[in-house]
């Protein structure tokens, strides 16, 4: 239940080995959020829990770092409705590293 | 937070070389000698290490690493305990406002103020922006001046991208400050508040019109800290000298040199007038002349150029030098050390007559800064 009483989705966030550092070493966030819940929600709310997790997601203004994916479930958000897909009751949404770089 | 080796181990005296590679950050450290040095390192690793610097003024011994991960993005990072733990700004810190809807992709260059403003600390960044931090690098914010510019919007990037790489303060800590843009060129600023672009006889050859305000495409910038007013410069086509801090300058490199392309320029930092660059071929090649790794050195504001080669190597030698590749120490005579691409660090004891390897298979070098430990 929200504070106000509205309903709320709990969402487990499970995140790369590489952020949890910046997470207090913690491997996943447990959020708790308002439905309708989306990817970009979800990205807010981390980023308030954990301001250095949330500028390696996002950069100051806003953009979704190239490298970096969101899975909700099995599904990468870039092949659903990408900050706008909405998380379904008891997904698990993973923030991690693309399979990129040199 | 930062995996690495743990604290650098150096006393007072020490001469410590941070070396900025692709692949994190790396540290050789001598006695003032100079003769034995030993590898640290990675710090960082995987990620880009474009910027490093170590602070020494005012009793502070602070390492600020300029880091940008390929998937997470660029941070700075220091260190007041040579690297055995570090710590991040907090965000916002070293990042555009929010009004400029810009994001800051790289820093380029961290570079302390003089002994007289031993709190300021500047930053170069991509997109091409400049920040002060008055804390010793805790926090910075945007110069809002030369954001402002009317210039900006049509500056161009080059290879590197649209980067400030290249920040050169009054070392007496007045307010004059000078900039380079890759590629725009360089500006400065007299009072501290208005900036001007400061390309008056800086030819562009690859631009229709070759004598442009700005669009010069200055690779690195560098001056004798006794003689604030005279810089060297090295252009993307052209080896540059002026006596008034920008106002106008002169070219001092061709039919002297093998090439006039080429990125870093250092300033010895004991003589005035002596000044090392790194000639290399075309700016399509980008490789040592002819297979060989010279260093060009002028005693004489750039009248005449020796090239220095004992030691370094002369056969199939086909190495690139980045605009931050090269640096020297403060001693006298001064140290000087080169990074390539290709993962080598050469060093001299003695302003460049000879030269020794100090280590390769390193990853590709970025950038080399050096501090002597107070």
């Amino acid at each position: 239940m929200r504070e106000d009483g509205g309903p709320a989705l709990r969402v487990v966030v499970c995140l790369a080995s590489a952020l949890r550092p910046h997470a207090g070493g913690a491997s996943h966030v447990h959020l708790d959020l308002p439905e309708p819940v989306t990817v970009g929600a979800v990205i807010d709310a981390v980023a308030d829990a954990h301001p250095a997790v949330g500028r390696r997601i996002r950069d100051e203004a806003g953009t979704l770092r190239r490298h970096v994916n969101v899975f909700v479930g099995p599904d990468n958000f870039r092949d659903l409705d990408a900050e706008d897909t909405v998380v379904p009751e008891s997904a698990e949404v993973t923030v991690l590293p693309a399979v990129s770089g040199g | 937070m930062v995996a690495g080796p743990g604290g650098i181990d150096a006393s007072a005296g020490d001469v410590i070389v941070l070396v900025g590679t692709a692949k994190g950050l790396f540290t050789l450290v001598a006695t003032p000698e100079r003769e034995t040095w030993d590898l640290s390192g990675p710090w960082f690793r995987g990620e880009q290490i474009y910027s490093a610097a170590l602070d020494c003024r005012h009793g502070r011994t602070r390492l600020l690493v300029g880091a940008a991960s390929s998937h997470w993005g660029p941070s700075v990072y220091r260190s007041d305990d040579l690297g055995a733990s570090w710590a991040e700004p907090e965000p916002g810190t070293l990042a555009f406002p929010d009004d400029t809807g810009a994001a800051v992709a790289r820093v380029w260059q961290i570079q302390p103020a003089g002994d007289s403003e031993p709190d300021v600390v500047y930053a170069g960044v991509e997109p091409a922006a400049l920040f002060r931090s008055d804390d010793g690098g805790e926090s910075f914010r945007l110069n809002e001046q030369l954001w402002g510019h009317e210039h900006r919007r049509q500056w161009q990037p080059g290879g590197g991208g649209l980067c400030l790489h290249t920040v050169v303060p009054d070392p007496g800590g007045g307010p004059r400050l000078g900039v380079a843009v890759s590629a725009a060129g360089f500006y400065r600023t007299l009072d501290g508040h208005t900036w001007e672009a400061a390309n008056v006889g800086i030819s562009a050859p690859f631009l229709p019109d070759p004598t442009p305000e700005f669009g010069q495409c200055v690779h690195k910038v560098d001056r004798h800290p006794s003689e604030p007013d005279t810089l060297f410069l090295q252009h993307h086509w052209g080896v540059y000298r002026s006596d008034d801090f920008g106002g106008r300058w002169e070219e001092v490199g061709t039919g002297k040199l093998p090439s006039t392309f080429g990125f870093p320029v250092v300033a010895d930092p004991n003589r005035p007038g002596t000044a090392y660059v790194v000639p290399l071929t075309s700016d399509e090649f980008r490789c040592t002349p002819d297979g060989k790794v010279r260093v060009y050195r002028t005693t004489d504001g750039g009248a005449s150029w020796q090239g220095l080669v004992n030691g370094l190597p002369q056969d199939d030698a086909w190495l690139t030098v980045l605009r931050d590749g090269f640096a020297a120490d403060t001693l006298d005579p001064a140290g000087l050390y080169l990074g390539t691409r290709t993962g080598e660090i050469f060093a001299s004891s003695d302003a460049g007559e000879s030269w020794r390897e100090l280590t390769r298979h390193l990853p590709p070098v970025l950038c080399v800064k050096t501090a002597v430990l107070r």
